[in-house]
């Protein structure tokens, strides 16, 4: 077990360091179009072959890796932390409230999204450096990403606050806001993993789509999103096995944060 | 009986709701009341002017969404801009499909998720629990569209990608909730007093995590709902989730709050349902 | 008497495959369509699927072979344009009857010209008669004689017949009783359509034997062109109509005899600045747009070559201007693409003031040069050329924003709020006569995209553009026409409103139990011929 986790946890750094030293390790930059070859095979001079328009594989994986690697776990924080607060203040208080903020989440699931994002597009100036619409991007996902797991959350808080120890606790003088911190938060730690670990991939793909609107990352900035999107025009026809590499990185890669993080997720 | 009542009162008021919200959002986004015809090089002036007439003569928002619900209560809801049919005719026809793949991907999802979840939990073998929570991240990290993509290669159904896509998400949830329930210092002291597994399982673990995992089965039907749109457009499923994304790319106003109505009333049936379930459960403890 | 020899060879084709088609009732021809048809009147069709649908189901009077670029006559045995150019009367074909039985008069023909011509219809086929103001009189001067007259002359009167369906003023099935070779069977709105053999069809075989030889056609609705491919690939499906680039080559390696590419097309694919004066960006910026000299470095700082081999693999020309030269008869020959020259595109640019600082081109105030380019999400040969666009640009110092947007956001951004600086876009094109593009290039026009419904033009350029395109509407006389077009796209050709980047091919692929298809380049490129198809045998024993 112990050996698994150092391992996740090294190759965690190995490939944050690469990312991060990008700019020396990748062989080419991540916009040079190396035009006569264009969608070419694994070679000494493209360690993962080129893509369509003959920009090197190799080094756009490590520049992508840097943008998703560092924004999509901070937007699955910051969906994971307002899933908490709505969820655990609503299962916390209860009564009307708890009422109120439930139906609230069931309208949040089920209202078309997209034309929100597409309006959010237009408000947005058509000059924005690509740096910006990324960040945008994964913003707008923390925010909007919360909805079912607050429902979860709450319906955990609920049963916790009426469990024998927060009973205790509120016996014992606890109230307020220290019942929520000290005792309730800690106990909802399973669930806030869970919606953690699950919202990193999911954003790290929903931003690749979010391109169909003008949002996400623009080009010529590779992200994980942009590079998986690739594979959607793999088909048994047209076989480029190595274009599986960044899929095979990315699972590898959520997979290390499960085994680094697994310690601290059940330890509530 | 009383509370049922109310119960259903809520459920119409955030309906309606939900409609009034999906139209704004439709009404408010660009593009609304465009016609790719437009840019047709054949079209004259006038045309082109009557052509920009007939897509924005329904009215301001408030007016669309009063006749609307006045059309509603007699039982129609409208025609189909993009599909050129009936409203009630494209959701009779298209929604026993979605309800079919939403029903088959849940049942595979859950039994998937579930027993995995349980096992991992159960056996206690790291081994074990980093080769499920593997499959279930690999699951997580293939695109929708890859992994529809890959079944129709294989020439497998279609369905069964929706259950591959909500799997992850209940396993994760179900493992974390468990393993949380089956650290809790009773169900050590079972355990301890030498409890078989699956009796610990069904009269320990469980019983504390059915709420939230009620909750979470509540919540997977939009999630599921929400997976069929790129699923069924990619494996060619006819269903509402295809519906959608033809009403949203055409901007079909009436097509659309319907269908965000149809998925709120979905939406609300399935979480009201674990709610009650889950109250009397609470209730039945107490 | 090459024509001859095609039609000969063709014909033969016909008589060597009848025995073929004997054994083959049930057979069924599938395509896909790319996207729902949106109406199934002829009179309002517009969108491809539609005209697809029409071309399969819709009896016409005249119809333009598709190999040959020729007149044939159908319903009508003979025709005859007046001098004047504004009265074109018919010889109507004997006992023929719609697909419901009902029987075809000039009756017919007259109600489907009022239909077309209804003012409140807005028929896109019938805008492209409306010449002038005034009503379109109808006569019927005999049993099966009859003449339309125009109000005023319409150019290339006779080929407009091609996309004119006639329809029955008296069956009560309406628009669905057709004189087509198939009739619409089944609509599954968003899934599919079968069409079935008219059985009233008039059109026989040298045989005797009624066409069309394939007893049904499916039409599957799908978008997604890589699972069109892979039906094609497992024989689902029968042809791929028009197929893209990148499939035409893995297709060619693996199966060579199914692909085709039928040599450049008519449609064109090309960028240009937002000119409208009251758009909402700044001074500074539309200063730039409305410089020839800007637009014209923009033109040769692209690398249209370059375009054309790495995006399109080849299969694609380095544009020229608005006619295609697939175009023969319209194309002005003497006009060359630009040619990539940076160089020539700072000389251009510094006529302007604009300077290089610090590796970045800044205009004469002192501005960055930096400007987005949008595009329609999902058109990925669109998004990789303005990715290569991106990068060519950034050679002469000048930073381009790529951004694609949905359809409908980008109508409204190019149509009504003008919040755009450049857009990329292709253009379809179906018509030969370039006068179909007359609400193009007048600057009245609403579709005049860079700078529409100006009450007068705001260059002389552009004026000069108005003048020479009513002045080739309103003569009859080829040589007059040919000398007013070619000017055109030599202004075009300078003045780079619309910067022109290449003309793809037309590519197809067969399944090799299509018998008797021979892909052109004109729409609709394999099944232009749809009543002379047969299937093999063998596949229909697999159905």
């Amino acid at each position: 077990m112990k050996w698994a986790r150092v391992a996740a946890i090294v190759f965690l750094v190995v490939v944050s360091a690469a990312c991060l030293l990008a700019d020396f390790v990748a062989p080419a930059p991540y916009s040079h179009q190396f035009r006569d070859v264009p969608d070419a095979a694994p070679s000494r001079q493209h360690l993962l072959g080129t893509d369509d328009l003959g920009r090197d594989r190799f080094s756009r994986l490590l520049y992508g890796t840097r943008v998703s690697l560092l924004l999509a776990p901070a937007a699955a924080l910051l969906s994971s932390l307002l899933a908490a607060l709505i969820g655990g203040t609503a299962g916390f208080v209860g009564g009307w409230l708890q009422r109120s903020v439930m139906a609230a989440t069931d309208l949040f699931l089920s209202l078309p999204w997209l034309f929100l994002l597409i309006t959010v597009r237009a408000l947005l100036p058509l000059n924005v450096a690509p740096i910006t619409s990324v960040l945008i991007t994964f913003a707008l996902l923390g925010c909007l990403g919360w909805a079912a797991a607050a429902r979860v959350i709450c319906a955990d808080a609920r049963t916790l606050g009426s469990s024998d120890f927060m009973l205790l606790a509120r016996a014992s003088g606890s109230s307020g806001f220290r019942l929520l911190w000290r005792h309730l938060l800690p106990n909802l730690k399973p669930i806030l993993f869970a919606q953690f670990w699950i919202s990193i991939p999911v954003f790290i793909l929903t931003e690749a789509n979010l391109g169909i609107l003008g949002l996400g990352v623009a080009e010529p900035l590779p992200s994980w999103g942009s590079l998986l999107r690739e594979l959607e025009s793999f088909s048994a026809f047209s076989g480029h096995p190595w274009q599986f590499v960044p899929l095979i990185l990315f699972i590898v890669v959520v997979s290390c944060f499960h085994l680094a993080l697994q310690k601290q997720e059940l330890s509530a | 009986m009383r509370r049922f009542a109310r119960h259903a009162a809520r459920i119409l008021i955030i309906l309606l709701l939900g409609g009034f919200l999906g139209a704004t959002l439709v009404r408010l986004a660009p593009g609304f009341g465009t016609d790719e015809e437009e840019l047709d090089s054949r079209l004259n002036q006038q045309s082109i002017q009557a052509l920009r007439q007939s897509h924005t003569n329904d009215g301001s928002l408030g007016q669309f969404y009063l006749h609307y619900l006045t059309r509603l209560l007699h039982g129609d809801l409208g025609t189909s801009k993009t599909l050129q049919q009936p409203v009630t005719r494209l959701l009779a026809e298209r929604f026993p499909e979605t309800l079919k793949s939403v029903g088959m991907g849940l049942a595979l999802g859950w039994s998937l998720g579930l027993a995995l979840a349980i096992v991992a939990v159960m056996s206690r073998s790291w081994f074990i629990d980093l080769f499920t929570s593997l499959a279930a991240g690999a699951l997580l990290c293939v695109p929708a569209a890859v992994l529809a993509l890959l079944f129709v290669i294989a020439q497998a159904p279609g369905r069964l990608v929706l259950g591959l896509v909500v799997f992850p998400k209940i396993f994760r949830y179900a493992r974390n909730l468990l393993a949380r329930s089956a650290s809790l210092p009773h169900v050590l002291t079972a355990r301890a007093k030498g409890l078989g597994g699956f009796r610990v399982l069904l009269w320990h673990i469980l019983p504390v995590a059915a709420p939230q995992l009620l909750a979470l089965a509540g919540v997977s039907v939009s999630l599921a709902f929400a997976a069929s749109i790129p699923v069924e457009v990619l494996c060619d499923l006819p269903g509402i989730g295809q519906l959608a994304w033809k009403a949203a790319m055409g901007r079909d106003l009436q097509l659309l709050v319907s269908l965000t109505m149809v998925v709120t009333a979905v939406t609300l049936v399935a979480n009201s349902a674990s709610d009650l379930v889950g109250r009397s459960l609470r209730e039945g403890a107490a | 008497m090459k024509q001859r020899l095609v039609r000969l060879a063709l014909s033969l084709s016909v008589v060597l495959t009848i025995s073929l088609a004997a054994a083959q009732s049930g057979s069924e021809l599938r395509f896909c369509l790319r996207a729902e048809p949106k109406t199934l009147n002829p009179v309002l069709m517009a969108d491809e699927p539609s005209e697809t649908v029409r071309y399969l189901t819709g009896g016409v009077l005249m119809r333009l072979n598709r190999l040959t670029q020729q007149l044939e006559p159908e319903l009508a045995t003979s025709w005859k344009v007046s001098e004047n150019g504004k009265t074109i009367s018919f010889k109507l074909r004997q006992n023929v009857r719609f697909s419901d039985g009902t029987p075809f008069s000039a009756e017919d023909v007259a109600y489907t010209m009022q239909q077309l011509m209804d003012p409140d219809l807005h028929s896109p086929t019938g805008d492209a008669f409306r010449s002038g103001e005034g009503k379109v009189i109808t006569q019927i001067t005999g049993k099966n004689h009859m003449t339309v007259t125009f109000p005023a002359p319409v150019v290339g009167l006779d080929k407009l017949f091609d996309q004119v369906a006639i329809m029955s003023a008296k069956s009560p099935e309406k628009e669905m009783a057709v004189l087509g070779p198939y009739y619409v069977a089944e609509n599954k709105a968003g899934s599919y359509l079968i069409l079935k053999r008219n059985p009233n069809y008039w059109k026989h075989d040298s045989s005797g034997r009624q066409l069309p030889h394939i007893e049904s056609v499916r039409l599957d609705i799908q978008q997604n062109r890589d699972m069109e491919m892979l039906r094609l690939v497992r024989g689902e499906i029968d042809f791929v109509n028009s197929l893209d680039a990148e499939y035409f080559d893995k297709l060619a390696a693996q199966a060579p005899n199914m692909a085709t590419d039928a040599g450049v097309s008519l449609d064109s694919e090309q960028m240009w600045f937002n000119q409208v004066a009251s758009s909402p960006l700044p001074a500074y910026k539309k200063a730039w747009f409305t410089s020839t000299n800007f637009r014209r470095a923009i033109s040769e700082a692209i690398n249209r070559e370059d375009l054309a081999r790495v995006v399109f693999r080849g299969h694609a020309r380095p544009a020229v201007s608005w006619v295609s030269p697939a175009n023969k008869f319209w194309f002005n020959a003497k006009l060359q693409p630009h040619p990539y020259d940076q160089k020539s595109a700072l000389q251009a640019l510094a006529q302007d003031g604009f300077h290089m600082q610090d590796g970045a081109l800044h205009d004469r105030d002192g501005h960055l040069v930096e400007f987005s380019v949008i595009t329609n999400a999902g058109n990925k040969y669109r998004e990789r050329m303005a990715t290569m666009i991106q990068q060519d640009l950034s050679g002469i110092g000048i930073r381009l924003n790529v951004v694609t947007l949905d359809f409908p956001s980008l109508i409204e951004r190019i149509t009504r709020s003008f919040d755009y600086e450049a857009c990329l876009l292709g253009l379809v094109n179906n018509d030969l006569d370039p006068n179909s593009q007359m609400n193009v290039w007048l600057s009245s026009a609403e579709n005049h995209q860079w700078n529409p419904s100006q009450k007068t033009p705001a260059t002389t350029w552009e004026a000069e553009i108005d003048t020479l395109m009513r002045a080739q509407a309103s003569t009859l006389d080829m040589k007059k026409r040919k000398h007013a077009i070619d000017r055109v796209q030599e202004i075009v050709w300078q003045q780079e409103p619309f910067i022109y980047l290449v003309n793809k091919n037309a590519m197809s692929a067969v399944s090799a139990a299509v018998h008797n298809a021979h892909p052109v380049a004109l729409t609709p490129q394999v099944f232009w011929n749809i009543d002379q198809l047969t299937l093999g045998t063998e596949v229909a024993r697999n159905r």
